[in-house]
């Protein structure tokens, strides 16, 4: 037997079953930015031109690898976020919209693996 | 099927290119047209590592074709639009609990917002070519 109000099993739960869900974690995902991509930004000025070498110890380094996977956490949510309502508001046709918004988590996906790529084998890869 | 052909001949409400663009709706469709341009930059953002992460030849390769004319047009619209969205984005934020949003207020700081993007980006490239 449920424990649960009528009120507290229906909350949150509108026509997208997630509520302000989407709502709070692009707000979520902005404010981590702002740092993010100050630092991120600070960080390519700093390797622009730099030899290969150099670069690769930079991303290697604890901190960096660390800094980059935030940042790629971030900025991927928050980009999906973006992406797909700008979806929702353009492509009215609903097959050609679940394709986009699936192809959207494709693409955030696959953008995600280059880094997670990257970053686990210059940090360990040695 | 009558009920599709009803819906395809709906009539619609006038879009955007009815209306004489001002600094704050400017400045709000570029927001979403540069949040739009930073979601395809960000894939140069993964490949430029993966190429850091696979070896010297595919890196100078890729690190060439970013400093090419081309590849720095594209990475100057890159700040500009990451500057832009992030400006406009900190806007969105202090707006989300319900300050500065008084009509001469917004405009001017639309005006505000395009200058401040412009010279951030410009101040951003000297330093990155002042780093080398």
């Amino acid at each position: 037997m449920s424990m649960r109000t009528p009120l507290g099993k229906v909350r949150g739960l509108g026509s997208a079953k997630e509520g302000t869900e989407h709502f709070w974690r692009q707000r979520l995902t902005a404010v981590a930015n702002i740092p993010l991509v100050i630092i991120g930004l600070w960080l390519v000025i700093s390797l622009v031109g730099a030899p290969y070498s150099e670069v690769r110890a930079t991303l290697a380094s604890p901190l960096v690898a660390i800094f980059i996977a935030l940042f790629s956490i971030s900025v991927l949510y928050h980009m999906h976020l973006g992406m797909q309502v700008v979806i929702e508001d353009y492509v009215h046709g609903e097959l050609r919209k679940v394709l986009l918004i699936m192809l959207n988590t494709f693409f955030v996906f696959f953008s995600g693996a280059l880094v997670a790529f990257a970053v686990f084998k210059l940090a360990f890869g040695g | 099927m009558r009920q599709t052909q009803a819906k395809s001949s709906r009539p619609l409400s006038p879009h955007l290119e009815i209306y004489k663009p001002i600094p704050t709706m400017v400045a709000s469709i570029m927001h979403r047209i540069t949040g739009a341009a930073l979601y395809f930059g960000m894939f140069l953002f993964s490949w430029w590592l993966f190429a850091a992460a696979t070896d010297a030849a595919y890196f100078d390769w890729v690190n060439g074709l970013f400093g090419s004319l081309l590849g720095r047009v594209v990475l100057l619209g890159f700040t500009w639009a990451l500057v832009h969205h992030m400006l406009g984005g900190v806007k969105h934020l202090v707006q989300d609990t319900g300050r500065a949003m008084e009509k001469h207020f917004t405009t001017k700081m639309a005006r505000l917002h395009f200058a401040v993007s412009i010279v951030l980006t410009i101040l951003i490239w000297i330093a990155a070519y002042a780093a080398r």
